[in-house]
């Protein structure tokens, strides 16, 4: 009897197995669901409008970084340089137009092709030099961080020399009692689109396919310089839009913003069940990782919970998730 | 005399010091079962990635149907209609069976789905692998969904066989394609080889496996120090024989 009970036991634990191969996201989704009702029970103020308004706010910065991080983690490469990317494209858009009074919409384009730049930067330095990731964007992040510091002249650009369209994002406007920002909304319109791309197109199965396996791949007749490249650079460009979210919450723009953004957005992906590996993974997921983040934080704190433990939360919560992910790789036919 | 679909003549590969090719003919007939065999170090690789467009020859000439081509990139072998198995499979395991087979060539949505949005047409691409893999008998892959890395290594095999299949118009290049099987999944592979070979399909197979080798071969390429040493058939000439003028210990009969 007890023979027959174990096997119908492991027969179980087999099938979460593959349910979590085949969509990596369940997992996180169960844990955001599960940490929301447990916060819930624990605070009266957790599910408040405002509560709710405020971690959205928090998440969206971070959450637009790990869209780019996302993409950058499935080709098995890792992006340390995001949020040097996002300070320096804020400081550009914004001092670019508080200097020389350009409008909005050009400074904002300009932001954006910096970003661009410096994602292609990353993405020929991989693929032409040819060196790992981790090392090219651990270099680009000081260089940027540099530059970042030199244009700026370490000095904050208030957020009423700028046009008001750099600030746009973090508007509100109120659904139910919940103000939301713009930045958030598109942080939400962002996902959708690339989890569109990545699953319909092509260039997205490219993409997995490159990280996963970058030999088999080329002789399957991908141009997977071609991939990465593209990659890095549209990573920039998205890193870009996090630089005008992140104006828009702290309403100015200064070139100490966002320290920790860079890790947390690797955090997020990691969470939110896409493999540090290649190949694996899905871009809904880094966005319920950073909210799982999100709500971690705050509803920790919310408990009374000192900020160390919430960071030490934050950092089992990594390490859960790695663990899974190599116990997915495992599955079996 | 017919022309050969696939065609080498004088290839020269060197890396650094080294000399993989030194002059290295092939030639590929119409409908056959060419077997490369020959040690380790002949060369066999470097003479398949020449002409399958991995490695670009340092010297020599290719003809597809007698016409001069030069392959600078695997895409160049496969638009001549040159589809290769490599040894590693080139198969992309997150992937689902029907991903991997049109890897690379995905087909898109009719109309503004495909040509604006870019939307892939997953449906036909689904029932086109389904086809193929029915076409050559793989029937223990019930669903080309599954993704490949929940496949056994026979069954991997037979998804790469089945691309090659598929999309190759002239020649198809299997490098070692039972290295990494036991009995019962080789056997399988082997008859998938001959099904291509009915179908019309010449096909070259690069093989260490000598009984493999004698069973599937219409013509034996005995590659040897970087060269073509001979042609033999294999049913004139003994599994012995065939190792002897691989391994140098005895010159190849007179033709």
């Amino acid at each position: 009897m007890t023979v027959v009970v174990e096997e119908r036991d492991r027969s179980l634990l087999t099938r979460v197995q593959h349910l979590l191969h085949a969509q990596a996201t369940i997992g996180p989704a169960v844990v955001l669901l599960a940490s929301v009702i447990v916060f819930a029970l624990l605070s009266d103020r957790f599910l408040t409008p405002g509560n709710i308004s405020l971690i959205l706010q928090q998440v969206a910065v971070v959450g637009t970084l790990a869209v780019g991080q996302t993409i950058v983690i499935l080709t098995a490469g890792i992006d340390l340089s995001c949020g040097a990317i996002m300070v320096l494209t804020s400081i550009v858009m914004a001092k670019v137009a508080a200097e020389t009074g350009l409008p909005g919409l050009p400074a904002l384009l300009l932001g954006f092709l910096v970003g661009t730049v410096c994602g292609l930067l990353n993405g020929l330095l991989v693929t032409r030099l040819k060196l790992p990731p981790f090392i090219v964007t651990l270099g680009t992040l000081n260089v940027f961080f540099a530059l970042n510091l030199w244009y700026s002249g370490s000095a904050t650009i208030r957020g009423t020399d700028m046009p008001s369209l750099l600030l746009w994002t973090g508007q509100t406007f109120t659904v139910g009692g919940t103000r939301i920002t713009y930045g958030s909304i598109m942080l939400v319109l962002l996902v959708a689109a690339m989890a569109f791309v990545l699953k319909n197109t092509a260039w997205g199965r490219h993409v997995y396919s490159t990280g996963d396996d970058l030999e088999a791949s080329r002789l399957s007749g991908i141009r997977t310089a071609r991939v990465l490249l593209s990659v890095y650079a549209t990573a920039g460009l998205i890193y870009a839009v996090a630089a005008w979210t992140l104006i828009g919450r702290i309403a100015s723009a200064s070139p100490q913003a966002g320290q920790t953004d860079n890790l947390d957005s690797i955090t997020a992906v990691v969470i939110g069940g896409t493999s540090l590996f290649g190949g694996r993974g899905a871009v809904v997921g880094s966005l319920i990782g950073a909210l799982i983040v999100g709500v971690f934080r705050n509803g920790l704190a919310l408990a009374g919970v000192d900020v160390l433990w919430q960071t030490m939360a934050v950092g089992v919560l990594i390490i859960v998730a790695v663990s899974l992910d190599q116990w997915i790789r495992k599955v079996k036919a | 005399m017919t022309t050969p679909v696939l065609q080498a003549r004088g290839l020269v590969k060197r890396y650094g010091k080294v000399t993989a090719l030194a002059g290295s003919d092939l030639e590929l007939l119409p409908g056959e079962i060419l077997a490369v065999i020959g040690d380790n170090g002949a060369g066999k690789s470097s003479l398949i990635k020449a002409l399958s467009g991995a490695v670009i020859p340092d010297e020599g000439e290719i003809f597809v149907d007698g016409d001069p081509v030069s392959f600078s990139t695997p895409i160049d072998a496969r638009r001549a209609g040159i589809e290769t198995v490599h040894q590693s499979l080139a198969v992309s395991p997150s992937l689902d069976i029907a991903a991997n087979l049109f890897l690379g060539r995905e087909k898109r949505r009719a109309g503004v789905l495909g040509s604006v949005f870019r939307m892939l047409d997953r449906q036909g691409m689904r029932e086109e692998a389904r086809r193929q893999l029915d076409a050559l008998g793989i029937m223990t892959i019930q669903n080309p969904g599954q993704a490949v890395e929940t496949l056994s290594g026979g069954q991997r095999q037979a998804v790469a066989v089945a691309r090659a299949a598929a999309f190759g118009s002239r020649v198809v290049i299997m490098d070692e394609p039972t290295a990494a099987l036991g009995v019962r999944e080789s056997r399988a592979v082997l008859d998938l080889i001959l099904q291509v070979r009915d179908r019309g399909l010449p096909v070259i197979l690069i093989s260490h496996n000598m009984p493999h080798v004698f069973e599937v071969a219409d013509r034996i390429h005995i590659q040897r120090l970087g060269r073509r040493k001979a042609v033999v058939d294999p049913k004139s000439v003994s599994m012995s024989d065939a190792v002897a003028i691989m391994t140098g210990a005895m010159e190849p009969p007179e033709a």
